[in-house]
């Protein structure tokens, strides 16, 4: 088959999985619910490879036309390129591995095919989002993700503060879309189309100078970002996320949804080129948010809120890079970040289902002997992140580190100093929940057990793409007919990319930056082995933290903060408006009209006397005066 | 006069209106003034047939048949509404032993 039939045929398989569920789930046993789950989104994955390997130059595909005006015309259409169908392959390939995970994690719940449903559907939408070729349907996935992520954040709904989380992550990312929809509409104000292509063609060659325009519509667009891709200001809704099943944070709170912020800014990479204003913001805010976030991950104590923190502050870096225009570095890093923070976060759920959904790693420590699949697999997906030598998310943070020196030494000083963090509460996290003495109540010691095959085979193939995944984009220092495979990939026929070449520093220098990073990753480790694993030290409550340790466990007082600023001004707000406006305003005007009718209506009843003559007389009296008005009004 | 001007030129459209004019009158007034709900509705017929003349008067008068029509319409308007209405007033003597208009206040409430 063609690409042009296959890439429809991607998209439908997780919709049509999830109609099935969605319809008669509910009577199926939950192996069929699971296995239809899992097998449309293992075709998914394998159509996704067979697209991979055919594809050449982008490939347009009409479906149907939604809207057609004179003005403009808004398409169903799809855009297969280099940069579409990889990022396909990544939501397909860790979508099954974790849809795998979820048939063990998930088997005891009630509402096991509502969660099957809901994953389809995500998926669904997400390849929408990727796959589209314009920002309509980018948009159209885009709210489709936000409204599975609400479903699943609050998918334990009988919990308040599940659906408190879910409320907040869906107004924050409102927020964010509230941006992204007025950059839609400054494009098309500006260019009168959506589409990619026509709008690549528009400013790529456009003689006049676009950058006041472009400037704007940059904006809205990170604006969007920053609330689907938690950065400062709007991103304290994904740790709140994480109330939501693990399998959830870890396919869309982590490798997936996140990262449609990024693929965003990287589809409109030629838009950002000439708007430096808006790559300047976006570096300072995604340095900001990368390193705010490290330091409240230093001292969380729950494993999903430290993987949380860790999310995004690794989508900061990725911000600083797509700031930096290191586009092919970020989808690098987004790349091997799905592969390690999915293992991460699976092995976290792996961890939560052996504790018997025990999320304080204080209550951990010891489990190495206990659950040694997922050690192992949690040892690499930590030693990945943390830019362990020759590990992929070593690689992958070192190319956008070497940008940043190249960038500024401030930046690479700071981005240093962001992953060093990064490594610091990682092997903490590490440390405390697998190395010691058992903490926990013997009842969870006893029912302590790794999880059935389909929960450790994901863990499995996702160490092995997290050990090698490096080689996708390897530096210019060894294997060189292989070196850059990934940037000359997207280079080859994604618009924007193919002319804007960035490129990160060769030969020596790449080699010492590397080393130096090695140095670095494998000094936090040793001093992290003394502290946090051969001391045995338990990370105290939280109530006797001082300094700096009381601020990272309070999160910097950023929901505070956001209460204080807004959601308090809004209580208050409301209250005094339900007061006055309401009460003294609304009410007496409302209530007014409706008394007024009823005095008048008493005044107009004494008409109704109930005699039939004097109903006709009225009647013939009012004909006559009738008569008389148009005589007068016709003659005179 | 008059008699002069009908026998030089037949009867005129002037005539007709006065004459309809008259029953129509005659039919509002018995309304308003008889309490007897059955002369009640023979006023509301002489008053619908008031308007038939008229209309034929000026159908004839203008050569079209439109008005003519009208009155087939109206008369089986009217036929349908008298037996409405006459089975009404059977249903309230058999009630109340009279047909007296005032019985009908009683709908106010």
């Amino acid at each position: 088959m063609s690409v042009a039939q296959l890439v429809p045929l991607i998209i439908l398989l997780p919709l049509i999985g999830a109609l099935i569920n969605g319809t008669v789930g509910k009577n199926l046993p939950k192996a069929v619910v699971g296995a239809i789950a899992t097998g449309v989104m293992a075709l998914s994955f394998g159509l996704a490879l067979m697209v991979f390997s055919q594809l050449d130059k982008a490939v347009e595909i009409d479906l149907f036309t939604m809207l057609d005006t004179e003005t403009f015309s808004l398409h169903a259409r799809l855009l297969a390129d280099n940069l579409s169908v990889w990022m396909t392959l990544i939501v397909t390939g860790v979508g099954t591995l974790i849809h795998l995970f979820s048939m063990g994690y998930m088997k005891h719940d009630a509402g096991y095919y509502k969660f099957f449903v809901y994953l389809n559907l995500f998926i669904f939408a997400m390849l929408i989002l990727v796959l589209g070729s314009n920002y309509f349907m980018l948009f159209f996935g885009w709210e489709g993700v936000g409204i599975c992520s609400y479903l699943l954040i609050g998918f334990w709904y009988g919990d308040f503060k599940n659906t408190v989380a879910a409320r907040k992550a869906f107004i924050m990312n409102r927020i964010g879309d509230l941006g992204l929809l007025i950059g839609l509409f400054l494009l098309l104000f500006n260019f009168g189309t959506l589409e990619y292509s026509e709008l690549s063609a528009a400013i790529i060659g456009s003689k006049v100078d676009l950058s006041t325009v472009l400037c704007g519509i940059t904006l809205c667009l990170f604006i969007g970002a920053t609330g689907k891709s938690a950065q400062i200001p709007l991103f304290t809704w994904l740790p709140d996320a994480m109330a939501g099943p693990t399998p959830v944070s870890a396919l869309i709170h982590a490798a997936t949804m996140v990262t449609a912020g990024i693929f965003l800014v990287v589809r409109s990479n030629y838009m950002f080129e000439l708007a430096p204003m808006t790559q300047d913001i976006m570096l300072y805010i995604g340095l900001a948010t990368s390193i705010v976030a490290a330091f409240i991950a230093m001292r969380q104590n729950d494993i999903k809120k430290v993987l949380a923190y860790s999310t995004v502050s690794q989508l900061g870096m990725l911000f600083v890079a797509l700031g930096m225009g290191a586009y092919t570095a970020a989808m690098f890093h987004v790349t091997t970040h799905a592969f390690f923070k999915a293992l991460l976060f699976l092995g976290s759920g792996s961890v939560i289902h052996a504790m018997s959904d025990e999320q304080d790693i204080r209550q951990m420590g010891g489990l190495r002997k206990k659950i040694p699949v997922t050690h192992l697999t949690f040892l690499i997906g930590t030693l990945a992140i943390s830019g362990f030598p020759l590990l992929s998310g070593f690689y992958s943070k070192d190319e956008i580190i070497a940008h940043a020196f190249t960038h500024g030494t401030w930046l690479y000083v700071a981005l240093m100093a962001s992953a060093a963090l990064t490594a610091i509460y990682m092997f903490r996290l590490y440390f405390v929940t697998f190395h010691g003495s058992f903490r926990g109540t013997h009842e969870q010691e006893h029912h302590l057990h790794e999880g059935p095959a389909s929960m450790t085979l994901p863990l499995i193939v996702l160490a092995i793409l997290s050990v090698f995944g490096g080689v996708l984009n390897l530096p210019g220092v060894w294997l060189h007919n292989m070196a850059h495979w990934m940037s000359h990939h997207f280079e080859h026929n994604v618009a924007g990319l193919n002319l804007i070449k960035h490129t990160a520093p060769e030969g020596n220098m790449a080699l010492t930056l590397m080393i130096a990073a090695s140095v670095m990753s494998l000094a936090i480790l040793v001093v992290c082995y003394l502290v946090y694993g051969k001391k045995n030290s338990v990370p105290v409550a939280d109530a006797q933290l001082k300094g700096w340790e009381k601020l990272s466990a309070n999160k910097l007082y950023f929901d505070e903060l956001y209460n204080f600023l807004f959601v308090r001004p809004t209580e208050w707000l409301s209250e005094k408006g339900s007061r006055y406006f309401e009460g003294m305003f609304l009410h007496r005007s409302v209530v007014g009209v409706g008394q007024l009718i009823g005095k008048s209506g008493d005044l107009v009843r004494k008409w109704q006397t109930g005699r039939t003559d004097s109903y006709i007389l009225w009647m013939v009296l009012g004909l006559i005066g009738l008569v008389v008005y148009f005589l007068i009004y016709k003659y005179y | 006069m008059v008699l002069a001007t009908i026998f030089e030129s037949g009867v005129g459209i002037e005539f007709y209106m006065l004459l309809a004019t008259a029953l129509f009158v005659i039919g509002v007034f018995g309304v308003l003034y008889r309490k007897n709900a059955i002369i009640l509705l023979m006023c509301i017929e002489l008053m619908l047939n008031a308007v038939n003349l008229l209309l034929v008067a000026f159908s004839t008068y203008f050569g079209k048949a439109d008005g003519q029509l009208f009155v087939f319409f109206i008369m089986v308007v009217a036929a349908a509404e008298a037996t409405v209405g006459l089975s009404i007033l059977v249903l309230v003597f058999r009630n109340a032993r009279s047909v007296d208009i005032r019985l009908f206040n009683k709908l106010k409430d």
